[in-house]
């Protein structure tokens, strides 16, 4: 082996990455703990790091957490499938036609920064009070931004890949599904990731506000009790939660699309 | 070089495969209209290599893409054979002077582009593909993305996906223009040999002199705004060629006799983007 230097042979090895990772986080831990110790931090906001690591086994005992976490899991998955079946569909329409597009996109644009949480009593007068009315909310929160993002990659197809497809007489639909439809995928991907960050976020949220089924009653409740440690605990479910769908988020791309 | 080998369709006096018949482009209206193609005639006969050579901003690339298929509204018309054409026309493959490799295909993915797109069976793609793929020299990279490789290797990419279908008419915009003089060369011997090798009838636009000449049979020099057929310059090198060419005196020659033309038209085209300069600079 060639003679490299000691740090760069370090940073190149395949565990060190998600090590320093893991390391980074201890270390704000323990700064967090030392500081709350030192009373430079109020500890009757923040939770001592350590009592949140021990609640999180008895959050997972006493407030069957699995179940919990499996319908906000299946809040967060029936509202981002549903942004991403009406959101690229609708991109791909508002670039085929400009007159929709010159109609709608502002709007659209302004619905993805309104805060349409705090119409959640209108939402739960029109779909009851369960999951229905969640996933609605989470949707109608989320879909703004796979729709621009789709719309966007479409028109950012390079003009000259269009003339290769041109040039060899391709039909329109060839044209979308070989050409345009690609060369948007990591766009495409961009704005999902964007749109379930803000599903997520909505479905704990109404979950929180109207104390409603998965992970956002709970830390409601465990809020309500003052119990710090565990509401922290619950918050560490829902970074879990959204973990899991990042990684099968980022499979689902590299199988579609794989990366050089 | 009088064997009989050598006797290669364009050197005979058979009709052109390709005419350009007084085509004419305008882009603009009134004052701030531009002629990019004035009345430009020429044809290219099978087997033959003849390149457009002109200054930058001449029209060049209108004129590819007219002949193309892809700009319509001109005057005069295009034809291969006898027929009018009236789009892109499946006899013409065009390679563009961006770089247009699918950045999302590998390379055998990229040069089997136009064979999936006619449905044709896997083998046979990939036969094909191999074949165009060892014949530009990228035999080892089948399976890279674009991204992996460099600009030239890319640029023969594109030049494999267009030879795939077996066009009559190679159709080149400027393929070489991003890259470096050595690469440029050596592409050139590569280009010459599939030349040889496919007697492909082939159109170059170019504003390299060195490449012009160690190409073409025939050189078509255009002038500077409008666009129009200034020369057509007869190219008497032996073929067989390769790159050595470059040194020999009968090349000097031509370049020195190609570019007393081109350098009028080219200052021409200097002063007047200066002028632009100095106009927006007055207005600024
Ligand atoms: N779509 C267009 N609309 C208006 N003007 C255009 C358009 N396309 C080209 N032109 C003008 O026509 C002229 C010729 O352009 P063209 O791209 O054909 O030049 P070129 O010879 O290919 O230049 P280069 O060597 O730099 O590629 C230029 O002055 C350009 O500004
Ligand atoms: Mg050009």
């Amino acid at each position: 082996m060639a003679d490299r230097g000691g740090l760069p042979r370090l940073l190149a090895q395949r565990w060190f990455a998600p090590t320093f990772g893991l390391a980074t986080i201890v270390a704000v831990f323990a700064v967090v703990e030392a500081l709350l110790r030192a009373d430079l931090l109020n500890r009757y906001i923040l939770p001592f790091p350590s009592d949140v690591v021990l609640a999180l086994g008895r959050v997972v005992t006493e407030e069957n957490i699995l179940s919990r976490m499996g319908d906000t899991a299946f809040e967060v998955l029936a509202s981002g499938v549903l942004v991403v079946l009406v959101g690229v569909p609708a991109g791909a329409l508002f670039h085929r036609f400009p007159v929709i597009r010159a109609a709608l996109e502002t709007w659209v644009a302004a619905l993805a920064a309104a805060p349409v949480v705090l119409a959640f009593p209108l939402f739960l007068v029109l779909f009851g009070r369960g999951q229905k009315t969640i996933i609605v909310i989470s949707f109608v929160y989320g879909v703004a931004p796979v729709l621009l993002k789709t719309l966007e990659g479409l028109s950012a197809t390079r003009p000259v890949l269009i003339n290769v497809g041109r040039s060899l007489n391709m039909t329109s639909s060839q044209m979308f599904w070989k050409i345009l439809f690609p060369s948007a995928i990591p766009s495409i991907f961009t704005g999902i990731r964007l749109s379930w960050t803000f599903c997520l976020v909505t479905v704990v949220a109404v979950e929180f506000l109207v104390n409603l089924g998965g992970l956002g009653q709970l830390i409601n409740d465990l809020a309500e009790r003052y119990d710090l440690p565990g509401t922290y605990a619950g918050i560490t479910f829902v970074i879990l939660l959204s973990v899991a769908f990042f990684i099968v988020l980022e499979r689902v791309e590299n199988w579609l699309q794989p990366a050089p | 070089m009088a064997s009989p080998s050598d006797t290669r369709p364009g050197t005979s006096g058979d009709e052109p495969l390709l005419v350009v018949d007084n085509v004419y482009k305008r882009f603009g209206e009134g004052a701030d209209a531009t002629i990019a193609v004035d009345h430009m005639s020429f044809g290219v006969k099978p087997g033959e290599f003849v390149s457009v050579i002109g200054p930058s901003g001449c029209g060049k690339s209108t004129l590819f893409n007219i002949i193309g298929g892809l700009l319509g509204e001109y005057e005069g018309e295009v034809r291969i054979g006898s027929e009018r054409i009236m789009g892109p026309h499946p006899a013409v493959g065009m390679v563009f002077q961006e770089e247009s490799t699918f950045p999302w295909r590998t390379v055998i993915d990229n040069v089997a582009f136009p064979l999936e797109l006619r449905g044709a069976p896997k083998s046979e793609r990939l036969d094909k593909a191999h074949h165009f793929i060892d014949l530009v020299g990228l035999a080892n990279f089948e399976k890279r993305y674009p991204s992996q490789l460099s600009g030239g290797m890319r640029q023969r990419v594109s030049i494999a996906r267009t030879l795939v279908s077996e066009p009559r008419i190679l159709l080149m915009d400027e393929p070489f223009a991003a890259l470096d003089e050595q690469t440029r060369l050596l592409l050139g011997d590569k280009i010459l040999q599939i030349q040889q090798q496919l007697h492909q009838t082939t159109l170059l636009i170019t504003h390299n002199l060195t490449e012009a000449v160690q190409l073409s049979d025939r050189i078509v020099v255009m002038t500077y705004r409008p666009g129009r057929l200034k020369r057509i310059v007869n190219i008497d090198l032996p073929r067989p060629r390769t790159s050595e060419v470059v040194g020999s005196d009968a090349f000097g020659h031509y370049v020195a006799e190609i570019w007393s033309d081109l350098r009028e038209e080219a200052s021409r085209g200097m002063l007047d983007a200066e002028a632009s300069v100095a106009r927006r600079g007055a207005r600024g």
